[in-house]
């Protein structure tokens, strides 16, 4: 789960982090209210779960509160590849002396948290890495024995830091890996970490990303989600238990086990298609889960065929196709809708299929060839009425 | 021959009483494994399906010498019961629960490093091989006994490929679900070594996803180190950056974590890299001489 800057700032203060002081602003005047409060130069930031903000001219630096409201007037509502702004944070500003690059990440090979510091910070840490990648620090940290502190004095000192910057950069080393494991972060990243002109190490802009699988003992930041950012299908989805996630394509896919279901989705790209989503509706057969999954992947207007991608394991599919017909007959679909069924027990479910099926089912044998049939289809009913 | 779990298998069930445990446990039991205790804490001195269910894992082996066991815990205690298992001297573990969260993994694969064990997951399907040992949930008629290793970071991926190969007539020694957690017990690599060593496995199918780059590091090993014939999959190449793909693992983010990247890295070490899953079977057969 991605946190908007507002919210991860104020997580992170809370393990010890220095911040500059900051309001969130829903409209133009809580902007200008805020920047009126906060006095001198401030930023207006664009909240969005994304990147690239600062180029999409999410971020302006104002210095008073009639220039704090235009901004705001002009970034609110912006669309920021794809994420609609919807509040702005503001926040006071300070003189900087000097940019630093700091996070913590989960190395997957290596099995651990991973540091990464550059005193090359303010820019693409990734673009750094390419061209410079003598200037970053990188540490790995046993998980069982937490960050040591000769492990920050090496990162600072191997930095070549000194003086008020060393200890600085040194306390939010601390802060942070603290954070990261109380958070059960995947990430948290720092960019730009500040050296200001009076010596003070500020965390000016951060990333937070919070492991889904641990938010059952982070409730407070799973209330933090932002149901109205969401798509509304994977919203649904979300909450009856699904794995959707919505693409922009008009063929519409479901099937059984997140790796079929990719593998499903890349088919259709081969055959010519365009995937409308990614839906995965477990194993089992349970007709109220598949009606569920079906209601869902259809809701989006830009589905014109969906292929049911099935492949019977412990599930028998006969029951899978027994489960179906029922979802279809209980969802009242007129899309055409392209079944493959395979595993065990797929012939009997093949003949289920075929002696009961209405009109706008097909069914077809091979994943290769279910694929193909869907795009056609959802071809076939652009065609017929017009390309809606 | 098979790699992991064979005749040898002594195996312990942890959630033996929980709805999975229990439908799985009957599962295997049918397949011939020989699972000679569960464990399920306060349930102690019950029986299921004819198994002693014990309250904790040392009293189990104590009592049965298990030497394998196979995790059917809820998230938030899977953890615990991993360790519970190394602590007890488990030779192989699978850990077929989804949802633990990352930290807990990391503590986990750190205290691995001190013992002499295998982990398998967690979020995996398990380890299976046909007419030998079943440790899994997989479903078990698709198999058939033979020379081809499987191994995969998804389940019903690895069972579509397998249904594929078995219809042609191409057995398995072992399939291997490794997991689709951002950090699982055992990777590729460790695997590719068991089939390489395994003399009954003459090819071995690779089954990868987006996220991560096990995919790469895999694809060196197989060109420096392995002589047995290697046929990959990797599935996601229109996954969007960002979004989780169902398992926590699968997720774009970054240049090394694409299928196009991974699929490049397996081409460009000699791999036969398949484009879709019934080519998967058909590259096993041309690389078997059939």
């Amino acid at each position: 789960m991605d946190l908007y800057e507002y919210q991860g700032k104020e997580l992170l203060r809370s393990y010890g982090l220095e911040t500059l002081p900051g309001v969130v602003a829903g409209t133009p005047e809580e902007a200008a209210r805020a920047a009126e409060t906060l006095g001198g130069t401030v930023a207006v930031k664009a909240q969005v779960l994304i990147g690239g903000r600062g180029k999409a001219g999410g971020i302006a630096v104002v210095h008073n509160a009639t220039e704090a409201r235009e901004a705001a007037e002009r970034i609110l509502g912006m669309d920021i590849r794809g994420h609609t702004v919807r509040r702005v944070y503001v926040e006071g500003g300070a003189e900087i002396e000097k940019e630093y690059y700091l996070s913590i990440t989960v190395d997957r090979a290596a099995k651990r948290p991973l540091i990464l510091f550059s005193t090359e910070g303010g820019v693409d840490i990734e673009e750094v890495a390419e061209t410079k990648p003598e200037a970053i620090v990188r540490t790995h940290v046993d998980p069982l024995l937490g960050l040591l502190p000769y492990q920050v004095r090496e990162i600072v000192f191997s930095a070549g830091l000194t003086g008020d910057a060393a200890k600085g950069v040194g306390r939010t080393l601390n802060s942070l890996y603290k954070a990261f494991e109380g958070l059960d972060a995947s990430l948290v990243e720092i960019n730009p970490l500040v050296l200001t002109k009076d010596g003070h190490v500020l965390t000016l802009d951060s990333k937070v990303t919070v492991d889904d699988s641990s938010l059952y003992r982070h409730t407070d930041i799973a209330d933090l989600h932002d149901v109205e950012a969401a798509d509304p299908q994977e919203q649904r989805a979300q909450e009856v238990g699904l794995q959707y996630v919505k693409l922009d394509g008009n063929v519409g896919i479901l099937g059984n086990g997140a790796g079929l279901v990719m593998s499903t989705l890349d088919v259709v790209a081969q055959a010519g298609g365009k995937p409308a989503n990614f839906c995965d509706v477990g194993g089992g057969a349970d007709a109220e889960k598949i009606s569920t999954a079906l209601d869902i992947v259809t809701s989006n207007e830009q589905v014109e065929s969906v292929l049911f991608n099935i492949f019977g394991g412990i599930t028998r599919g006969d029951e899978v196709a027994r489960g179906l017909l029922s979802a279809i007959e209980r969802t009242g679909i007129e899309l055409p809708i392209v079944v493959r069924l395979d595993g065990t027990n797929a012939e009997e479910g093949r003949r289920i299929l075929a002696e009961n099926t209405p009109d706008n089912v097909h069914t077809e044998e091979t994943m290769l060839d279910a694929a193909r049939r869907a795009v056609e289809l959802a071809r076939g009913t652009r065609d017929s009425d017009g390309g809606r | 021959m098979a790699i992991l779990v064979d005749s040898g298998t002594r195996l312990l069930v942890q959630g033996i009483t929980g709805r999975e445990g229990a439908f799985h446990t009957g599962r295997m039991l049918e397949s011939g494994t020989n699972v000679v205790a569960g464990v399920t804490p306060g349930k102690g001195g019950q029986n299921h399906d004819g198994i002693p269910v014990f309250d904790t894992v040392a009293g189990a082996v104590a009592e049965t010498g298990a030497n394998a066991s196979v995790i059917f815990v809820p998230p938030p205690f899977a953890a615990d019961a991993v360790f519970e298992s190394l602590d007890s001297g488990m030779g192989t573990i699978c850990c077929i629960t989804e949802g633990i969260p990352v930290h807990d993994m990391m503590r986990v694969a750190d205290f691995i490093g001190t013992k002499e064990a295998t982990l398998i997951g967690p979020n995996c399907p398990g380890v299976l091989s046909p007419g030998k040992s079943n440790v899994s949930i997989m479903p078990r008629d698709i198999f058939t006994p033979g020379n081809v290793g499987v191994v995969s970071r998804s389940g019903t991926l690895t069972y579509q490929i397998v249904n594929e190969l078995t219809q042609r007539g191409i057995g398995q020694s072992t399939a291997v679900g490794i997991g689709g957690d951002p950090i699982i017990g055992t990777n590729f690599i460790e695997i590719l070594g068991k089939f390489e060593e395994d003399p009954e496995t003459e090819c071995v199918v690779m089954i990868g996803e987006i996220g991560g780059n096990a995919e790469q590091l895999a694809a060196a090993y197989v060109q420096n180190e392995m002589k047995t014939p290697v046929v990959a999959y990797i599935a996601g190449f229109t996954a969007p950056e960002g979004k989780t793909m169902g398992h926590a693992g699968a997720i774009v983010s970054g240049g090394e974590s694409t299928a196009e990247a991974k699929s490049e890295a397996l081409r460009g070490a000699g791999i036969r890299a398949a484009t879709n899953p019934s080519e998967v079977a058909e590259l096993v057969a041309e690389a078997l001489g059939r």
